[in-house]
């Protein structure tokens, strides 16, 4: 239990994946601007972790054991299409946040996060419940860094900021201080 | 135009008064109509005035090396404050509060050139990249603090015995940058969380309250600051919900662990005493700029990082978290703004609006 817990807290804050391990940046620019959308899409990739999780494992224990080579291209395949499947959903029930999310809900077929979170369970060699909470803690920590980020550049809207750092310039130095911030949990639980 | 504020509005001026000037008459002027001396600039030379005593108490502590290191910071925020920010903002003393703060929560022994770095990167990347003061979101002391954590973690954190002479260096304090500093005789000591963290040593409460403790500069002496920060707080110049709030939630978390296994965890009055808790809290966190403007805001955010100091501490894997639990909470604080944003008067409430 107390192992499943600190997979979870792992993967959120102290392994963050977007502010401690750099994954899954594209995102973490792009939708971070309105507090709402991001936590839309936070949800939308907790739910392909999720998925991703459970068919990463399958992959694992069934199907890469005779065929270890075929591994990334595989799980470049089976997200691929579970992104599809959160297209066409989201699409059908919320054309709005499509529009919001733009280009970057197809754009998470090749998230590095969802892809690297499927290559560290792999190599961690987590099982099903492992990785089911491994995913969850991942998709909540992609959501807290979007959501926390979204909440500070609504605020910073209003702020005059310098020609030369406006736009993405100040994102980046807003997420290079929140990583900062965030190694602060270096560490936790593990002593 | 300066005058306009003051000429009654409806009212001729009074040279061409009619009526007898000891008439009775209706004044209708423009707000604001309460004024107040208090000032941007007033109000951040008082904290510089207030932190005076502290810097006194480092430089009797750890000697002129104090005093080069928090010089040191304090040159490298004004002159980025002036070359970068925008024109006359360094009359208003708030760069040279953030040079004080990050100097005074850095070692005595850093070479000089690294408290400079963190001044320059305080002002530069916490505040004037944001459009100065007023509209940054992190405190920029810490993010100087930050910045020198991640690049310099052994300067950081070597900590020179107080004590020894005031004018002995307490470490190669003219070290060139990107030179390995020679190492002169000086005595190192650990701080009280980190003989706690790796050595399981506790330390007694009196050196604590005094602050001849190993440690940061202004960190050492908790009573001194609670005094400069008591007077701040009388002159309404902090918030005084914000480090009561977090003093309380840090002493009844760790007194809660403290309780349940006493072997392990250390007493919720070293917690409080020991480490940069009492600067973090008396002037970090009650930064205007960037804890919450309600008042239910800034009880939820002290509670934070009360919350998060506890955690940091007692489970993380650094001995010290104040740092990084109030630059955590101030991420926080725009969101901490909206959930407590007070019912405009005469609107619904949230409630009722459903």
């Amino acid at each position: 239990m107390s192992d499943l817990f600190w997979i979870l807290i792992s993967a959120m804050v102290v392994n963050n994946f977007t502010l401690a391990l750099f994954l899954g940046l594209c995102p973490f620019m792009g939708v971070s601007g309105r507090v709402a959308t991001a936590l839309r899409m936070g949800g939308a990739n907790i739910f392909v972790l999720v998925l991703t999780a459970i068919a990463a494992w399958f992959l694992n224990r069934f199907i890469l054991v005779d065929a270890p080579y075929l591994r990334i291209i595989s799980f470049i395949v089976v997200i691929a299409s579970l992104v599809q499947l959160v297209e066409m959903v989201v699409k059908k029930f919320s054309p709005t946040l499509f529009r919001e999310l733009g280009i970057f809900l197809p754009l998470m077929t090749t998230n590095c996060a969802i892809l690297g979170f499927a290559i560290f369970q792999t190599n961690r060699g987590y099982g099903l419940v492992q990785g089911l909470f491994f995913a969850i803690g991942a998709g909540l920590g992609l959501t807290l860094a979007l959501v926390l980020m979204a909440s500070i550049r609504e605020q910073t809207e209003l702020a005059i900021v310098p020609n030369l750092a406006r736009g993405l310039g100040v994102v980046l130095i807003i997420a290079g201080t929140l990583s900062l911030a965030f190694m602060g949990f270096a560490g936790l639980f593990t002593s | 135009m300066s005058t306009l504020s003051n000429v009654p509005i409806g009212a001729a001026p009074a040279h061409s008064a009619p009526f007898h000037p000891e008439t009775p008459r209706l004044e209708l002027t423009a707000s604001p109509h309460v004024h107040s001396a208090d000032s941007t600039m007033r109000i951040m030379w008082t904290v510089v005035i207030s932190l005076m005593p502290i810097v006194a108490a480092s430089v009797v502590f750890f000697g002129i090396s104090a005093l080069l290191v928090i010089a040191a910071a304090v040159a490298g925020a004004l002159v980025t404050e002036r070359v970068t920010g925008p024109r006359n903002t360094l009359r208003d003393g708030s760069a040279l509060i953030t040079g004080l703060l990050l100097g005074l929560v850095l070692p005595a022994g850093m070479p000089l050139w690294m408290p400079f770095l963190g001044g320059v990167v305080a002002i530069g990347f916490g505040k004037v990249i944001f459009g100065g003061l007023g509209q940054n979101v992190f405190n920029p002391a810490l993010v100087g603090r930050a910045f020198l954590q991640a690049a310099f973690p052994i300067a950081i954190t070597t900590w020179p015995t107080s004590g020894s002479g005031l004018f002995a260096l307490r470490g190669d304090n003219f070290a060139l940058p990107l030179m390995s500093a020679s190492a002169p005789d000086v005595v190192t000591a650990a701080t009280p969380l980190g003989l706690l963290k790796f050595e399981q040593t506790g330390t007694d409460l009196w050196p604590l309250l005094i602050g001849n403790t190993g440690g940061s500069l202004g960190e050492t002496s908790a009573l001194l600051i609670l005094l400069c920060g008591g007077y701040l707080a009388w002159k309404r110049y902090l918030d005084w919900r914000i480090p009561v709030s977090i003093l309380a939630t840090t002493g009844v978390l760790s007194g809660t662990l403290w309780m349940i296994d006493g072997a392990r965890y250390p007493d919720p009055l070293f917690m409080l005493f020991s480490g940069g808790l009492m600067l973090g809290a008396v002037y970090m966190a009650t930064d205007m700029v960037t804890s919450p403007v309600t008042r239910a805001g800034a009880w939820i955010f002290g509670a934070g990082i009360g919350a998060l100091v506890v955690l940091i501490r007692a489970w993380g894997g650094l001995p010290e978290g104040v740092m990084y639990a109030i630059l955590l909470m101030n991420a926080m604080v725009p969101f901490i703004n909206r959930w407590t944003r007070p019912r405009v008067f005469g609107t619904p409430g949230r409630r009722s609006r459903a």
